[in-house]
């Protein structure tokens, strides 16, 4: 019981991080009609510049410099960059966006090098929190869930409480009608393309320390965090964080629970080969739940994809 | 697309005289006998074991890439997963030299067939669901896809090894007339082949009418469905033949590397044949072909000179995606018209003008990017580089001063003759444009 | 002409409806074309017609209703399906493959029908039917001159003409076309419709038009669509004469005409 209790914090935290992406992503993508490739590469550079705001100045002024940083990239990425290609249609963007995602990729690694970085807890929030039966919780897990729900929370005033929030509201249904009232369109990208952007930054700022902080960690996380908005439904909030909560839960429970197939398979009546090396089905039989935990999220889409196109909360086709 | 054949039909004037079925003319031969006579010499010219070894890797990066660009510049499909296709016929290629007694019969030639089924069997699993709607979502389950599969080699080990692969010797095979393929120069003869005939065979599927009806897809599914053909299985044929191409390439890869990881799987080097295949154009035949060439030139032979040269290779990537969507062959063809037209030479002046000026501009801004990386990345104490045979002081200021100069004055000036130089092109592609 | 006994009609539809939503477009059509008939649908802007059209050939399933084709039922259908039965439409707007030739354009269009499926083994190149018979369309549509252009670059009338090449391109008996004349000037309008004429000889035509000298010049019958039900079906001059009609719609359209 204790034990679930742990995991339901750790799935908590892992889905809230995959949410802070996935929101901006899925926000991205109502608007523009664009799956941003390199949402996770903005996330990367959150930590990045974070870590370098954070060797003058600490930690906290990280948290409050870099997200804005990363977000005016962004907007100048969309700027210069992404509303060029807009006029060839959506397969040359997502093009362009894969392009960018191995850019900078290769600009962290030329600024920054190979190897990971120090980019550490703050001292500040480096102790046990509380602990769940000898589990200890550390502060900083805490800190984390308390800034994603806060992030969560202002977004969702500013989308449901402000004339901006209308308006992208209305997009997020209408995509077509917002240009016929006479809103300038192409701010309102480069905006909405800023604040996801930031949004990933932000996610980048407090994972960066936990995670670690290396070039590479763009790519792990980028086909995850993709999988979770097609999951959730393209151009559904709701369904971006229905979708990263699921996926942060059943990963963590896959992990540390382990769950084999050889107990499966004998349960229901299959008898275990012996010497289980010579078997052809060997990998089957002592596949365990841990070594799957990281497929798990495709399989998911795979068949959400060949079932339900819209994603568990879409009403758009993708 | 502008199909190079079509200009060899006869006008449809007033004679009776329509178009013919065309025949095998020699114009539409000449590029191939001239690029299997090209395959045929090369080794003799190139013979050093490692230009015979860059070759090989050319010539299967070309197929993969011609496959690729059967889904995306023939079909309107774009693939965050076709590695898979090429592995797993890889695999399965490595698997049968492992096969002792089966191998032992089979002539080694004859060994990409059977990566080109698999590869083939695989798109027909995946190709019957994914292939329903184009553009985005073929594109998520297509990465979908790719990363369950490269995800799974660390899983079904009986198939794909772990993490260390399998590896296998191709010289087990059953002797090909007195030839065991122990020496690098008989794969090569045996990877042209196939390129020869591998290319021959997806241009040919270009023009059947499948593949005519891809193209009609791509532009505009809607309408080819009111002409009687279904959008998702013209897309699925599409799919399962470059499934084939794929796994064609990937049992060439055994054969020439004799082992297969779960890099053949991976996004990443999906991500490279869209590289590869963009940068050369996706709006010809040839393009891909041309993409792989430059890019295996700039992986061997670029990396050599410099650690960064992803970095380059992703700059020039995205410049082509924002500035030549048509890749290096949209480029050259650009010329086609003034060629023809006998304007071409308007074009000399402006050129000079522009491109050598921008020329100084990349070289300007590479050496900048290389002193701040030796700067920044160079091991303590290490302060002397070499750049363009010239030895300096990279922790000094003037070196980099003059790099950022000759940057900012070859944009400068490449940037005010831009203007002449499209103005002329656009003269030059205005029949008696010059005389006017 | 009116339906002949004996052999159904080309194109029957009963009781049709379809709602998008809440909405109710369609509201119950009935219709009946008989084989070689000129029928033009007008009605008002928002009466229904393009989606009828649409709902015809297979774009949108209907929400209840039969049409069938030649007898066959073919409501539900895919469009490759209901084409490969033998009837083929035009599009509103302009509906071609910007990046392909004319030619090849017109080319593509003949495929299907030729028999040629999804063949792999065939090389368009070498088949004589089906260059001279896409040779044949071009001439018939006076884009001979045209045909190594990417289409995209064609202008507006070259491009309506074009799109009217590809529909009757697969030899279909029932031809729809959707507003051909849209958008055009009188001279452009002219050409198209003695091209419509021309290419339409012994086929069923279905067309919604709104150049009402368009539709009294070729419609043997004409169908008068309002707010998703057919207010009155007849010849030119009866429908002229319908007072039903004049009030809903014609008598504005004609007062406006001298």
């Amino acid at each position: 019981m204790d034990l679930i209790l742990v995991n339901l914090i750790d799935g908590l935290v892992t889905g809230l991080l995959l949410f802070m992406l996935s929101a901006g992503l899925t926000l991205i993508f109502s608007m523009m009609g664009v799956l941003n490739f390199a949402h996770a590469s903005f996330y990367m550079l959150g930590a990045y510049f974070a870590y370098q705001v954070s060797v003058y100045l600490g930690f906290w002024m990280g948290l409050l410099i870099a997200p804005p940083a990363v977000g005016l990239v962004g907007a100048m990425i969309e700027r210069y960059g992404l509303r060029r290609v807009h006029q060839y249609g959506h397969v040359p963007e997502l093009i362009f966006t894969f392009g960018l995602a191995l850019l900078i990729e290769e600009a962290v690694q030329f600024i920054w090098g190979k190897d990971q970085i120090a980019y550490n807890i703050p001292e500040v929030l480096q102790f046990t929190a509380f602990s769940i039966a000898g589990n200890s919780i550390p502060a900083y897990k805490v800190f984390m869930i308390f800034i994603s729900v806060a992030i969560f929370l202002a977004l969702l005033f500013v989308l449901t409480r402000t004339r901006v929030g209308m308006i992208i509201q209305a997009a997020l249904s209408y995509p077509r009608t917002v240009e016929a009232l006479g809103h300038n369109v192409p701010l309102i990208f480069m905006g909405v393309f800023g604040v996801g952007t930031g949004l990933a930054g932000v996610a980048g700022v407090i994972a960066g320390p936990v995670l670690s902080t290396f070039p590479g960690m763009a790519v792990v996380l980028g086909s995850i965090v993709f999988v979770t908005i097609v999951i959730g439904g393209l151009g559904s909030l709701w369904g971006a964080l229905v979708a990263s909560l699921l996926i942060g839960w059943i990963t963590t429970f896959a992990k540390s629970y382990n769950l084999r197939m050889e107990d499966l398979l004998t349960g229901i009546g299959f008898s275990r080969p012996e010497p289980i090396w010579d078997s052809a089905w060997a990998d089957l039989w002592t596949l365990t739940s841990p070594q799957i935990a990281d497929i798990l999220p495709y399989l998911l889409m795979i068949l959400i994809l060949a079932f339900r196109p819209y994603g568990l909360f879409g009403k758009r086709d993708v | 697309m502008t199909e190079p054949d079509q200009k060899h039909t006869p006008p449809p004037a007033r004679t009776p005289v329509r178009a013919r079925p065309a025949p095998v003319t020699l114009a539409n031969a000449l590029p191939w006998i001239l690029g299997g006579l090209f395959l045929l010499a090369m080794p003799f010219i190139f013979q050093s074991n490692s230009a015979i070894t860059i070759m090989n890797q050319m010539a299967i990066t070309i197929i993969f890439a011609l496959s690729y660009n059967m889904l995306l510049g023939q079909g309107g499909m774009l693939s965050f997963g076709h590695a898979v296709y090429m592995g797993v016929g890889g695999f399965l290629c490595v698997h049968i030299m492992n096969w002792g007694d089966v191998f032992a019969l089979m002539p080694l030639p004859v060994l990409p067939v059977f990566g080109g089924v698999f590869g083939m069997g695989l798109a027909l699993i995946v190709g019957s669901f994914s292939t329903r709607k184009a553009g985005t979502i073929f594109a998520m389950i297509s990465l979908g896809v790719g990363e369950l599969i490269a995800a799974c080699s660390v899983i079904i080990v009986a198939f794909f090894g772990g993490e260390e692969g399998i590896s296998g010797d191709r010289t087990y095979g059953l002797p090909f007339f007195g030839v065991e393929f122990l020496h690098q120069i008989e794969v090569y003869y045996l990877t042209a082949f196939w390129l020869m005939l591998s290319a021959l065979l997806m241009f040919l599927f270009s023009r059947t009418p499948i593949g005519r009806m891809a193209n009609a897809v791509r532009d505009n599914p809607e309408r080819a469905e009111f002409l009687g053909y279904s959008a998702r299985w013209v897309r699925f044929y599409s799919f399962v033949a470059a499934g084939f191409f794929a796994g064609i390439a990937g049992g060439l890869f055994a054969i020439n590397y004799e082992i297969l990881t779960e890099e053949n799987l991976n996004l990443a080097t999906s991500g490279q044949i869209l590289l590869v295949t963009f940068l050369g154009g996706v709006g010809f035949f040839f393009g891909p072909i041309l993409g792989a060439i430059l890019f295996t030139l700039l992986q061997t032979v670029l990396s050599l000179q410099t650690e960064i040269w992803q970095l380059y290779v992703g700059v020039l990537f995205l410049a082509t995606v924002m500035y030549f969507p048509g890749g290096l062959a949209g480029v050259l063809m650009m010329h086609a018209l003034p060629l023809r037209l006998g304007q071409a030479g308007l074009l000399v002046g402006p050129y000079i003008r522009t491109l050598v000026p921008a020329v100084v501009c990349a070289l300007g801004a590479a050496s900048a990017m290389e002193i701040l990386f030796h700067l920044r990345h160079a091991a303590l104490g290490e302060s002397e580089m070499t750049l363009f045979w010239i030895t300096f002081d990279s922790h000094a200021p003037l070196p980099l001063a003059i790099a950022a100069v000759a940057a900012v004055a070859g944009f400068w000036l490449a940037r005010r003759s831009a203007p002449a130089m499209a103005e002329a092109w656009h003269k030059a592609s205005t029949p008696h444009g010059g005389a006017a | 002409m009116t339906a002949t006994p004996g052999p159904p009609p080309a194109l029957e539809i009963a009781g049709l409806k379809k709602s998008f939503g809440k909405a109710e477009i369609i509201r119950g059509v009935d219709l009946s074309i008989g084989a070689g008939e000129r029928h033009a649908v007008i009605g008002p802007n928002g009466a229904g017609k393009s989606t009828l059209f649409n709902l015809i050939t297979g774009r949108f399933p209907p929400s209840s209703g039969a049409i069938r084709l030649h007898g066959h039922d073919i409501s539900g259908k895919a469009p490759f399906e209901i084409n490969r039965m033998g009837l083929s439409r035009s599009f509103q707007i302009t509906n071609i493959f910007p990046r392909m030739t004319v030619f090849e354009n017109v080319r593509c269009s003949l495929l299907w029908a030729q028999g040629y499926r999804y063949s792999f083994w065939h090389m368009v190149n070498r088949s004589r039917d089906l260059n001279e018979g896409a040779e044949d369309i071009l001439e018939q549509i006076n884009l001979t001159e045209r045909r190594d252009l990417p289409a995209g670059v064609l202008s507006y009338a070259e491009q309506r003409a074009l799109e009217i090449g590809i529909t009757i391109a697969g030899g279909a008996n029932v031809i729809m076309l959707d507003e051909p004349t849209a958008g055009m000037s009188h001279s452009e309008t002219d050409y198209i419709v003695n091209l419509i004429e021309k290419v339409t000889e012994n086929k069923t035509l279905v067309m919604v038009e709104h150049d009402m000298g368009v539709v009294f010049g070729l419609a043997d019958r004409i169908s008068v669509l309002v707010y998703g039900e057919i207010i009155a079906t007849g010849r030119p001059e009866e429908v002229r004469s319908n007072p039903k009609v004049q009030e809903a719609y014609l008598g504005a359209a004609l007062e406006a005409e001298h």
